[in-house]
């Protein structure tokens, strides 16, 4: 069902956790909240989870009003960050047991719990412990039994933060699969927009407690409405200067010019912000039209199959993300080439140009 | 500082190992120079931390020497070994100063005052600590805390090697990567041999020059971050390393051609040496399987886009197979063939490259 906050607003003690929100989250869909810590991720779910009472506005379950409703009388699933499994009960008693509180018949726990633990990969250790289980195995043993009892509402608070990071690239591609036609509604929080990306569906980006855009999590990323998006959704972080536009050129520090292409084209002359995602930014020229910039190497970060090199463009740091294992020296002058395809234009208040 | 040999060393935690299962490290010769910076890699229970110890002194191993400079130091206790270690939780004098905690391994060993103050600004200027120097380190934040353990680690100038045991799990995501690049700038300035022991990818291959990946108590490559990503020489190291990790493949010999779902496949290295009983894997990453007219034929189940790539996930004769394809390249949606980048898809043999 669609779950719907109209001018939700939350003080803890005078002070605001989550300023005047209002959002409707579509029935069945995947919903994303992408924020750093303490941007209200947390606040949000618990409203949602009716954890926590909003100091004003209401929140509805389709059209049930549900602003004041405890959270046990609600049909919702909450999974944190650290798996909370029952330790003295077994695998299958962890899954049985919110099928048990609902006092469901015993040959309807036992189909549940077994479609359930067939989709989680779990079915093998049904009669374990979750102490005998690897971390991924008892965050699984967690999610079923969100799963389990087919709730409206499913809350996944970064599930995912405390698993090493092949599991957590398992996990990324598991969960919409898990989600996919169970007929529950997803808000799924976390801090990183590469998984936000991942999950795909919806994403509503935070940043100090206010919600800064809700849509299709790619056209977020792709056409974020402000600077402020566009830098929670990114990561490394996006590079952001102040240009200035002067005819069809765009400059930046004095010397460096590049055409002005796409909305920026039609735009007046004077004072933007340019913003560019690091993977635009790379030490190889490209086929593309490229500006080089070069930087004094700072510091260098290699990922597997990426790296990361921070670099000081007059006085400024700069960051690219480039494909392979490359090798920079540290404190050595290095060009780097912008490509301006990637280039995203703000005004001066931060709402993108052309948005 | 020193050179550390590591002389075919093997433990069991057992009285009377029989089957490789037994042993908690398998052989491990190793030779570091002096002053490198080395990672061990791998999962938890792959035997890193077992080797740790044994570098350390906290374990004597059942077979094998450890060497310090040439000097046999296998059954030497851990404090004759001359090394630091910084471990995953903050060891540190909370009623103390950060000034004191830093000057204690010095004063310790009786260096005087003079010495000690250099060294504790120095360490304390590097590790961005000078601020709060004299404050107690009871209401410092973990990250701090954590920052004086390392400066612990780093402050003395004789020792023969710094450990670090996975000394970021207590710092907050947002703040690694400033400390991850901040121990690479400190290892530069120091230069002493220093020892990284993590799970993290982008821990070790940001630390280190070298990095030493182990499995199941084996040591299963030892290479350059440049080597484990382009010439994986296990298919564990192509799995761990890189997201998503290569394509791991079952694959057919026939005249000493390798073939995949009945398609020739053109490989980087030769198998002269193969004996014909083993099992053969073909891998190859992600980033260099693309979309062709002609090759393996390939279903598409599922595109995601990760905002610089498209991730496909394509399936050929029932096995799994990861695309990498550029952002703005078209991924077909009926018809597709794969084909593999002949420099980069290798032949595996149990498990390891065949070097032939």
């Amino acid at each position: 069902m669609a779950i719907t906050l109209s001018n939700v607003v939350k003080t803890v003690g005078g002070e605001p956790f989550l300023y005047d929100t209002s959002l409707s989250f579509e029935p069945q869909g995947f919903n994303v909240l992408l924020g750093a810590t303490g941007s209200g991720k947390t606040t949000l779910i618990k409203l949602l989870a009716g954890l926590e009472k909003p100091t004003r506005g209401s929140i509805h379950y389709g059209d049930r009003d549900m602003t004041g409703v405890k959270p046990q009388r609600r049909n919702v699933s909450l999974v944190h960050q650290f798996f909370i499994n029952y330790p003295n009960m077994t695998v299958y008693e962890n899954i049985a047991s919110p099928l048990r509180v609902a006092r469901m018949s015993e040959a309807e726990v036992d189909r549940r719990v077994r479609e359930t633990a067939e989709l989680m990969k779990l079915t093998p250790m049904l009669q374990r412990n979750p102490s005998a289980l690897s971390g991924g195995q008892q965050q699984r043993t967690a999610l079923a039994r969100a799963v389990v009892k087919e709730s409206d509402l499913v809350l996944l608070d970064e599930p995912l933060a405390n698993l090493d990071y092949k599991l957590r690239e398992e996990m990324r591609d598991e969960l919409p699969k898990l989600f996919a036609g169970r007929g529950a509604t997803v808000v799924y929080a976390t801090s990183e927009p590469g998984e936000a990306l991942l999950l795909g569906g919806r994403t509503a980006t935070m940043h100090e407690g206010r919600v800064t855009q809700f849509g299709k999590t790619e056209k977020l990323y792709r056409e974020p409405a402000d600077l402020t998006t566009a830098r929670v959704f990114s990561d490394p972080p996006i590079n952001a200067a102040q240009v200035h536009k002067q005819g069809a050129e765009i400059v930046l520090d004095d010397t460096i010019r590049w055409p002005a292409e796409g909305a920026i084209a039609q735009a007046a002359d004077g004072d933007y912000y340019v913003g560019v995602r690091p993977h635009f930014v790379s030490p190889r020229r490209e086929n593309n039209v490229t500006v080089e910039l070069n930087g004094k190497v700072l510091v260098t970060e290699l990922s597997g199959s990426e790296s990361v090199a921070h670099f000081d463009l007059n006085g400024r740091p700069w960051v690219s993300q480039s494909h392979g294992v490359h090798s920079f020296k540290v404190g050595q002058s290095q060009a780097f080439y912008l490509d301006i395809s990637g280039c995203l234009y703000f005004h001066p208040d931060g709402a993108r140009v052309g948005a | 500082m020193a050179t550390i040999a590591l002389d075919k060393l093997r433990h069991s935690y057992m009285a009377d190992p029989q089957a490789p299962e037994d042993w908690a490290l398998k052989e491990v010769d190793i030779n570091w120079s002096d002053g490198g910076a080395y990672a061990l890699l791998g999962p938890s229970g792959c035997g890193k931390t077992t080797l740790l110890n044994i570098i350390s002194g906290l374990v004597t191993p059942s077979e094998g020497r450890i060497l310090f400079n040439g000097q046999d130091v296998t059954h030497l206790p851990p404090d004759q070994r001359n090394i630091a270690q910084v471990f995953q939780f903050p060891v540190i004098y909370d009623t103390m100063t950060v000034y004191d905690n830093l000057a204690f391994p010095l004063r310790n060993r009786r260096v005087d005052e003079a010495k000690v103050d250099r060294r504790v600004r120095e360490i304390s200027e590097m590790l961005e600590l000078d601020d709060m120097i004299d404050r107690r380190a009871a209401g410092l934040s973990p990250d701090a805390k954590q920052k004086i353990s390392m400066g612990r680690g780093l402050v003395r100038d004789d020792v023969n090697v710094i450990m670090f045991d996975e000394p970021l799990t207590v710092i907050d995501p947002h703040l690694k990567w400033k400390l991850r690049s901040k121990l690479k700038e400190l290892h530069q300035r120091v230069g002493v041999t220093m020892i990284y022991v993590t799970h993290d990818q982008t821990e070790a291959l940001t630390f280190a020059d070298q990095v030493v990946v182990m499995q199941d108590g084996e040591v299963v490559q030892l290479g350059t971050p440049v080597d484990l990503f382009e010439r994986p020489g296990h298919t564990f190291v192509g799995h761990f390393i890189g997201s998503p990790g290569m394509n791991v493949l079952p694959c057919d010999m026939r005249d000493g051609r390798a073939f995949f779902a009945d398609t020739q496949v053109s490989i980087e290295n030769g198998v002269q040496g193969l004996k014909g009983d083993e099992r053969l894997e073909l891998g190859v990453r992600p980033e260099f399987v693309r979309f062709a007219d002609t090759g393996i034929p390939a279903e598409i189940i599922k595109v995601a886009d990760t905002g610089r790539n498209q991730l496909v996930e394509a399936r050929a004769q029932g096995q799994r197979i990861n695309v990498l394809v550029p952002e703005g390249e078209s991924v077909p949606s009926e018809g597709a063939h794969l084909m593999f980048d002949p420099n980069k898809t290798r032949v595996y043999a149990n498990g390891w490259l065949v070097e032939g």
